[in-house]
């Protein structure tokens, strides 16, 4: 019955923001251009890296990470982003606003979750425009790719990858309901890009002492590098012992970052005192 | 002949006159965009430090390939030269980059706020250009701290210091950047006379600007056609060029013709700057209160 409810006003939020999107149609299709000119560039920037080493040439030592297998890499990143930013991210954004000016009130009174009320309310279709890129590249990856992944990490993949969304998801929750001590977070925008910039790269990228110092931390404490690095991985490369755990740990880190952003979140709440109005 | 050398002196010293009264106006002007600028000085601090994290990822995943390829050079580059060209650009990015600049003047001719400029008697460029040389001033004093501690800790990976002359074509190629980036900025915004709403305009130059002016990668890099596209356009001047002089990759005459080359562009955009502004207020109709 609650699930039922909820789907029901999802759909709603989703039919809503389609039909917003699709009044200013010229501004959705100048957002879905901006945004795939991004991921071009930045796919542009792997292209050249490529070019100078050779696409055997590998972005880590011993990693595996060569011109196509980075690609499925890449396009596990592009998947993941787009999706946090289709559905949380223009939230998030709104989420400190609604403090600020005191909408957050309205949103209280709703009989609803209101975690869940914040966090999907608004969705910015135009984003998916990476995602369809995304499955393009990924798709065109794996066939050049020299190995084949089996049934087991086809359907993992896609499980793993909303993982990587879950974590995501918590930590932009968590420092968004910072703002509801803060008053006002502008960095906040910032901060995430800064930290999520850890994520997309693989972890085998950091070495030495100071390397593997920030491995440690994103990987225990804030989780980013699981994000992109066990999906990715697991469609990738050849399943091996060590991926084992790798997957349970990323259950696990998935779990823990949904419960503790939503404690933050709920903790952030209590101490919420209205704005004006 | 007596008659004419009177009139010539009373103009000289009309002349002065005029350029002190215009000199002290700017210093007014410049001042209180300083004391402006202080007032987010812890803000400035934590920025300042945050932008230098793009480029510890950067940083190992050149280390990576390197070490993944037993290369000694990418494209001319070894692995030190690729960490200081990285924190070169954040340097010249310190003086090209203008936050906020085409914005601002955009939302300044949508609210109607352009007509402040055409009653007082200021001129909106000038008033611009002090403002910005203000916050950067403001942002270097700052910033020196935490740009001297990161060159500190990462000094091993520099060469050494240029010779004086080397060393003075980059201070030059710095402020030109900085001339470069106001004018080239200035102008976008400026387009707002014609098109209200630039914002996709501005997204689409910050993108161009991210990768074509070497603030990705190094731009010699690139194969052709890329290449010879890149020295035709004026971004480059604005992260690649200062800190391939520093690094000592442009020399001689070739260094001479690129200063030059540089110096023309900033006429370019001040000229286009000025034409923009004087037929942007030609048709503006003052929109807002």
């Amino acid at each position: 019955m609650a699930i039922t409810h909820y789907w029901r006003v999802f759909m709603t939020f989703l039919r809503n923001s389609l039909v917003r999107d699709m009044t200013f149609r010229w501004n959705f299709i100048i957002n879905s251009i901006s945004s795939l000119s991004w991921v071009f560039m930045n796919l542009g920037f792997y292209i050249l890296i490529f070019h100078q080493i050779g696409s055997h040439g590998e972005l880590a030592p011993q990693s595996g990470w060569r011109q196509y297998e980075f690609f499925v890499f890449l396009s596990t990143t592009l998947l993941i982003n787009s999706i946090v930013q289709t559905f949380f991210m223009p939230n998030a954004e709104e989420f400190s606003e609604l403090i600020r000016r005191g909408g957050l009130d309205f949103a209280l009174v709703k009989p609803i979750d209101t975690q869940f009320l914040i966090s999907l309310y608004e969705v910015d279709w135009s984003s998916l425009a990476n995602f369809v890129f995304g499955l393009c590249l990924l798709s065109y990856s794996l066939y050049r790719l020299d190995y084949h992944p089996g049934w087991f990490q086809v359907v993992a993949y896609p499980f793993y990858v909303i993982c990587g969304v879950v974590i995501l998801y918590s930590l932009m929750i968590a420092l968004a309901s910072t703002s509801i001590w803060l008053g006002r977070n502008q960095s906040l925008y910032n901060f995430w890009f800064y930290l999520t910039n850890f994520s997309r790269y693989p972890m085998e990228i950091y070495r030495g002492p100071v390397g593997d110092w920030l491995r440690r931390i994103f990987t225990f404490l804030v989780p980013v590098l699981v994000v992109v690095n066990v999906p990715a991985r697991l469609l990738a490369k050849p399943l091996e012992p060590e991926h084992w755990w790798l997957m349970l740990y990323a259950l696990a880190a998935t779990v823990g970052s949904f419960a503790l952003g939503r404690w933050i979140f709920l903790k952030a709440l209590d101490s919420y005192r209205s704005a004006s109005s | 002949m007596m008659f004419s050398s009177i009139s010539l002196t009373g103009k000289l010293h009309a002349g002065l006159e005029e350029l002190q009264a215009r000199a002290s106006t700017w210093w007014v002007m410049l001042q209180i965009s300083i004391q402006e600028r202080f007032v987010y000085r812890g803000d400035f601090v934590l920025g300042t430090l945050m932008r230098f994290l793009p480029i510890v990822t950067q940083i190992f995943l050149w280390g990576a390939i390197f070490h993944a390829n037993a290369r000694e050079t990418i494209a001319g580059y070894t692995y030190h030269n690729f960490v200081a060209y990285y924190l070169l650009t954040m340097v010249s990015r310190a003086f090209s980059s203008m936050p906020g600049l085409a914005s601002g003047i955009a939302r300044q001719v949508r609210e109607g706020e352009v007509k402040k400029y055409l009653i007082q008697p200021v001129d909106m460029i000038t008033v611009l250009l002090l403002a910005r040389v203000a916050h950067k001033l403001v942002y270097y004093f700052v910033a020196a701290l935490p740009f001297a501690a990161v060159f500190y800790i990462c000094r091993h990976y520099f060469p050494g210091w240029p010779d004086p002359e080397v060393m003075a074509a980059y201070i030059l190629s710095l402020i030109l950047a900085f001339l470069l980036g106001f004018f080239l900025e200035a102008t976008l915004g400026l387009i707002s006379f014609w098109f209200l709403e630039v914002t996709s305009l501005l997204f689409v130059y910050m993108l161009f600007n991210f990768f074509f002016s070497g603030h990705m990668f190094p731009l010699d890099m690139l194969p052709e056609p890329w290449l010879t596209l890149v020295n035709f356009l004026p971004l480059k001047y604005l992260a690649y060029f200062p800190a391939a002089v520093f690094l000592g990759k442009v020399q001689g005459g070739e260094l001479v013709m690129g200063l030059s080359v540089q110096a023309g562009w900033v006429v370019f955009f001040i000229i286009l700057c000025r034409w923009t502004y004087a037929r942007g207020i030609d048709q503006y109709s003052a929109y807002g209160g």
